[in-house]
């Protein structure tokens, strides 16, 4: 398994993902408790970004 | 071989079990963020054969669904079936129509006709949604008058034009769950039990999932209940009543991946095989 991290830009923590992580996959980070969104993935680094506010349209 | 477009605009558990599921069948996935998306007919070249859509965003879906369909792309669920469970309204309106057991209910724009919807529909508790809207979000039980006229001058001062058009719904008395069917292609193919001591039951507001049994009056309310909004790939809330089971809602982007585990069934490999039917189909 391949380690996949990147940096909350709340705290600056190291975040830690899972192997199978995705681009615009939604992830928490495990200090500060944000919810980030990936915003690309290269060689097992992720760039992450604050995660967007729940809509009034989202849902199933 | 084929590709399957997933249409997406955030990447969720119940996503990720569908790219392994198309992956086990030896099948090519594409992960569309529509989010990035220029839906230009002059340029756009889609780069897969069929595609499920899965946007969190309803309103950015429905787009999406409209225009990959104007170029020839199938996808699932289409558009038709979009519009209708997409709208609380609308979905009732399908199912009485085609005679599908469903709670009575109304629509209104203002307080007045709120008070009469309510002695129409029996009196209180009454329940009040936004038409469109999911995840138990903005669900209002109201058990008196003053309740009533309080969530109704709130929508009317605060809310946006969509959240003005009232949907009401006669309150329906649960044992403690509510069901939870996944319907493909008008087949009921698993259900789970969502328990819950709250009378919102969603399992996105706590409601645990346990599994329920496919009995024949669910296997053939979800096939109505299917027919009567147009197909597709479908998660139906129905309530036990003493009358018999009655459809609440029907989801047309459904979350799932809390209920393989209780189930034992591949909802995400039965999603991906309709998609392929779909296209093999055309």
């Amino acid at each position: 398994m391949n380690q996949v991290s990147g940096t909350c830009p709340v705290c600056d923590a190291e975040v830690a993902l899972s192997s199978d992580a995705h681009v615009s996959e939604v992830v928490s980070c495990s200090d500060c408790k944000s919810k980030l969104v990936v915003k690309s993935l290269v060689k097992g680094k992720a760039v992450l970004a604050k995660a967007p506010e729940v809509e009034e349209d989202w849902g199933e | 071989m084929l590709t399957l477009g997933i249409l997406h605009t955030t990447i969720r558990a119940d996503e990720k079990l569908i790219i392994e599921a198309a992956k086990k069948r030896g099948l090519k996935t594409r992960l569309v963020d529509i989010r990035t998306a220029i839906f230009n007919p002059a340029t756009y070249k889609p780069d897969f054969d069929v595609a499920l859509e899965r946007c969190v965003s309803t309103v950015k879906g429905d787009y999406a669904i409209r225009f990959l369909e104007s170029v020839g792309v199938p996808v699932i669920n289409s558009s038709a079936v979009a519009a209708v469970c997409g709208d609380k309204f609308l979905t009732s309106l399908a199912l009485q129509r085609a005679d599908v057991p469903t709670p009575p209910f109304a629509l209104v724009f203002g307080i007045d006709e709120a008070r009469q919807a309510v002695r129409e529909l029996g009196g209180f508790p009454a329940v009040i949604k936004p038409n469109l809207g999911s995840w138990g979000r903005l669900l209002a039980k109201t058990n008196d008058l003053d309740a009533l006229e309080a969530i109704i001058e709130h929508k009317d001062v605060l809310g946006s034009p969509q959240q003005k058009a009232i949907y009401m719904q006669k309150y329906v008395e649960k044992p403690g769950r509510d069901i939870r069917v996944f319907v493909i292609g008008g087949e009921a193919i698993c259900a789970v039990y969502r328990n819950s001591t709250h009378w919102i039951t969603n399992t996105a507001r706590g409601g645990h999932a346990t599994n329920c049994p496919i009995t024949p009056e669910l296997r053939k309310i979800a096939k109505a209940a299917s027919r009567a909004v147009g197909g597709g790939i479908l998660a139906m809330d129905v309530f036990e009543t003493s009358d018999g089971l009655t459809i609440n809602e029907i989801n047309h982007t459904m979350e799932f991946k809390n209920s393989e585990a209780p189930t034992g069934v591949s909802i995400s490999g039965a999603m991906v095989d309709y998609c392929v039917g779909i296209f093999k189909k055309q």
